[in-house]
């Protein structure tokens, strides 16, 4: 028996890696730079000391983590919002490629940035 | 489709209506689930905001200034609140479902699932008190 591989599996471990990044971490994230710093509810850290965070190599690691499987996580989702709440069925062919092109872009940004980093 | 179909005595197949593309508005727990499925966008929005702290990062001193005056702006504020209240809810959820998603056993027998949502809870507070304490404290 012949069967096409399918890339399906993939997408919903990265679906579920990214939705466990996504909860774990872009709460607080979005509460301090987002509100806390914003708003002075906090003395917000120097342009300097996030500039050196960025310099060790376990936040950069921590960076590409966060900056990239949410997107597919995102990505996946969306997709299927788009299926079941719209029923949007018959644009299968573009909204996959715009869903997880648009992940793909996103990643590959994330790690131009993080590479790039001076 | 047959061009010359038989007859049969009971209904080739079942007639379904279609749902309404509004289906989703109808009831509390559609409502729910949409919310938390458009969690997706917002979650890409961060992502943005975050590459685009990080580019601002790069530039220098100034270019950050402005992404801290963006981040500061009315518009931002509201996209900033629609997101948190969104990708809370998607943790909230996330979390609450992982008993179901993973069942563990532990010498034979299936850890409660209360212990699982438990151990996620206290994940996502270690992991926001680190991610706090790397960036204020000290």
């Amino acid at each position: 028996m012949t069967r096409r591989r399918s890339i399906e599996p993939l997408l919903w471990t990265l679906f579920s890696a990214g939705g466990v990044v996504a909860a774990l971490v872009l709460p607080v994230h979005l509460l301090l730079f987002g509100f806390a710093f914003p708003l002075g509810w906090l003395e917000p850290p120097s342009y300097q000391r996030l500039v050196g965070l960025v310099h060790n190599p376990l936040v950069r690691l921590y960076l590409l983590v966060v900056c990239t499987l949410p997107l597919f996580h995102a990505a996946h989702r969306f997709r299927y919002t788009l299926y079941d709440g719209l029923q949007i069925k018959h644009l299968n062919e573009l909204v996959n490629p715009l869903c997880y092109g648009g992940a793909l872009v996103g990643s590959a940004l994330a790690v131009w940035l993080v590479w790039s980093f001076p | 489709m047959n061009v010359t179909p038989t007859y049969t005595e009971f209904h080739p197949r079942w007639y379904r209506r279609r749902p309404t593309t509004w289906w989703w508005l109808h009831k509390g727990a559609y409502l729910r689930f949409i919310l938390r499925e458009l969690s997706s966008l917002f979650i890409a929005y961060f992502v943005a905001v975050t590459l685009a702290q990080l580019y601002a990062l790069s530039r220098g001193e100034a270019a950050y200034a402005r992404w801290q005056a963006w981040m500061a702006s009315p518009l931002a504020l509201v996209l900033n609140a629609v997101s948190l209240a969104l990708i809370t809810y998607h943790a909230v959820t996330w979390f609450s479902l992982a008993p179901k998603a993973m069942v563990v056993h532990l010498r034979g027998r299936p850890v409660p699932g209360t212990w699982i949502a438990a151990a996620n809870y206290l994940a996502w507070l270690v992991a926001s008190v680190v991610v706090a304490w790397v960036l204020i404290g000290g």
